[in-house]
């Protein structure tokens, strides 16, 4: 268990953060951490290959670009959660007794998965992409072996089994000091008459993570096995679209997670510079007990053009969609802005980052929502407008809040921002979105996603996409290396 | 349509978030009155959310109208099969009539693929999933002759970005 140790405090806060990890926890954390920075940047250089590739400035075979597509896509949305459960792990340890340990063993089986998986994609060949959808696993028309197609799907699953424990530790550890689920959502002071003070926003946010996330890690785990008993034993037949509704089940809500889990770094984080706390108000606590609902429900819209989904799913998916957008638009961006608003705060790369992944989580809902409508979504679905909206929310929205997290973490040894971090910073935010514009603009040209090869009259969209992805890489450079140049302090 | 609907709007509203993100931004360095400035903002806070529900209703509303779940259905229709498989399509008849109502099955033989109709002008006008155990329904009237191509649009396996063949569509007659 941990216990509170010397308050966090860098250059520019103006309140010392208080009941921080202990040294140790602090320690695993910078190792989350810098695990996180590690194969995001180099997840990144797989994006900016495919695109290079898309964009004829060189050249990636088929094979090797639809297994850099899988390890970019299954990594992403893996790496993704381990940095958000860094950061929640570290802020949430201010107010709840957490396991260090089992923290340690969610790490371990990242690790073990990682293997597993990356041997399956560049070792076994393996590229049904991270959606796996039944039954490309099993059926790679020779591309790939029956080991491969295990080594995946047993590597995801040890991965899911190491955020499972995880979600676990924080449900006990909640439960034990709040009673209950509800209290610790804040539900007495939302829905009911009590006048005492409501979970901090960090609770609230990381008891939705942990409700939303075990059922759909333990989805996920269904299906992951499904497909590998399928694969060994092919007269085990699974229904396609009952595994799409599954997939898509687990797959939108551990991304969507991730976010909940990196924006508790916001809330904790920009208030310590600004000087105005993050209060836990009611439309607070009744957006965040909306949101846990949506993003249980809003799934199906991934699925809109399966027209043998029951329509009213499919329906239920659009209205959820637009719905989803209240809480980002109406309170966490505005709630953003009137914490910084005439704060009288001097802007370093850290605040900038958290700042901008608010700004990119509110302008990317704005492109994902109107691919959740069904009838625009019959001329936007898999073509390039998709990885357009997503890049926008995960790239500006939940990665530029772990690099302000990491920023965080760093300057708290004493640090302050050089001249590089500051470059990285525009470069990454110009980069990020010159990059997902040209997403956007060639889906708005119905130019497919996934697609090895493009034609001809495509490629503009790739270049201009290829150079801001150079740029976006050039800034995560900088980024990871004044982390990692730092973070053994962190743990000291 | 939708292809120009959907810019236009993540155009203008990007735009207006960003400014606001930049005019605040600037603000930063001076200083005001906290609970002002938190009484200010749960009035914005109140005008967007109910300003984007009065916003949201009617186009969800609206929307809805147009899905491409049974519609057109008309007892004239011309049937396509459509089968999917790595790496090629199986459709027939390959050529139809502008201004006929036709009824695309779309069904796969191995995998999930995904069917996808683009017009003259390589734009993609209307799509469905090819799934194995399904039939999945288009129905569309080809307003304009012209060779259509058939793209899938579901990722398949190695040959995923060689899967497309071509849809013919002669003159009304």
């Amino acid at each position: 268990m941990t216990t509170a140790a010397s308050p966090v405090q860098a250059p520019g806060q103006t309140a010392p953060l208080t009941g921080a990890p202990t040294v140790h926890g602090r320690g695993v954390v910078a190792t989350y951490m810098g695990i996180t920075a590690i194969v995001l940047a180099l997840l990144m250089v797989f994006g900016l290959l495919m695109r290079a590739s898309q964009a004829g400035f060189i050249t990636v075979p088929p094979n090797r670009f639809y297994q850099l597509l899988t390890a970019h896509g299954i990594g992403m949305v893996a790496i993704a959660g381990l940095g958000g459960a860094g950061v929640m792990w570290f802020f949430l340890s201010r107010y709840v007794a957490l396991s260090r340990a089992i923290l340690v063993t969610n790490l371990v089986c990242f690790l073990l998965g990682v293997v597993l998986v990356l041997g399956s994609i560049f070792v076994g060949g393996f590229a049904a992409a991270w959606t796996f959808l039944f039954p490309l696993p099993a059926k790679s028309v020779g591309v790939w072996g029956m080991g491969a197609t295990a080594a995946y799907l047993v590597g995801v699953l040890v991965v899911g089994v190491g955020f499972l424990l995880l979600y676990l530790d924080t449900a006990r550890a909640i439960i034990g000091k709040y009673g209950n689920l509800g209290a610790a959502l804040g539900w007495p002071q939302a829905f009911g008459k009590s006048t005492a003070d409501a979970p901090p926003p960090t609770v609230v946010a990381s008891t939705v993570v942990t409700i939303i996330n075990i059922p759909a890690i333990a989805v996920g785990a269904v299906i992951l096995t499904m497909s590998l008993v399928n694969a060994l034993a092919p007269s085990f037949a699974v229904n396609a679209l009952l595994a799409k509704n599954l997939i898509f089940f687990f797959g939108h809500v551990f991304i969507n997670s991730t976010i909940y889990m990196a924006v508790i770094g916001v809330y904790e984080i920009l208030p310590a510079f600004t000087g105005r706390p993050w209060k836990s108000s009611r439309p607070f606590l009744l957006a965040w007990t909306a949101t846990m609902l949506m993003v249980l429900t809003v799934y199906p819209h991934h699925l809109l053009m399966d027209f043998a989904n029951p329509t009213w799913a499919n329906v239920l998916g659009q209205i959820m969609s637009y719905a989803s957008s209240l809480p980002v638009l109406a309170v966490t961006a505005a709630a953003t802005l009137a914490n910084v608003y005439r704060s009288g705060m001097k802007w370093n790369v850290t605040t900038s980052l958290l700042f901008a992944s608010i700004l990119g989580w509110s302008v990317g809902v704005v492109p994902a929502v109107l691919d959740g409508t069904i009838a625009i979504n019959r001329v936007m679905h898999n073509t390039l407008w998709v990885p357009g909206h997503f890049h926008t929310y995960l790239l500006l929205g939940v990665v530029a809040m772990l690099f302000g997290f990491m920023y965080f973490l760093a300057m708290s040894t004493g640090a302050s921002d050089s001249v590089l971090d500051r470059a990285g910073f525009w470069m990454y935010a110009v980069g990020t979105i010159g990059f997902a514009i040209s997403f956007l603009a060639a889906g708005a040209a119905s130019v497919p996603r996934r697609w090895a090869v493009h034609d001809a009259a495509w490629m503009t969209y790739g270049r201009v996409g290829a150079i801001f992805a150079l740029i976006v890489v050039l800034g995560t450079v900088a980024f990871v290396t004044a982390f990692l140049r730092r973070a053994r302090a962190i743990g000291t | 349509m939708e292809q120009r609907i959907a810019v236009l709007v993540s155009a203008v509203i990007g735009t207006l978030v960003i400014a606001l993100f930049a005019i605040v931004a600037r603000s930063a360095r001076s200083t005001g009155s906290a609970d002002d400035i938190a009484a200010a903002a749960a009035r914005w806070r109140r005008t967007t959310f109910w300003g984007l529900v009065v916003l949201f209703v009617p186009a969800i509303a609206y929307s809805l109208t147009k899905t491409p779940y049974g519609s057109e259905v008309t007892a004239a229709s011309v049937v396509v099969q459509a089968k999917g498989h790595q790496w090629a399509w199986e459709v027939a008849p390959d050529t139809v009539r502008a201004g006929q109502p036709v009824e695309i099955r779309v069904a796969a033989a191995d995998v999930n693929h995904g069917f996808a109709v683009y017009d003259t002008n390589d734009r993609l006008i209307t799509q469905t999933q090819a799934m194995p155990g399904y039939t999945n329904v288009i129905r569309h009237t080809f307003a304009a002759p012209g060779t259509y191509r058939i793209r899938c649009l579901e990722y398949c396996g190695l040959g995923h970005h060689t899967m497309v063949t071509q849809l013919t569509v002669t003159a009304a007659q």
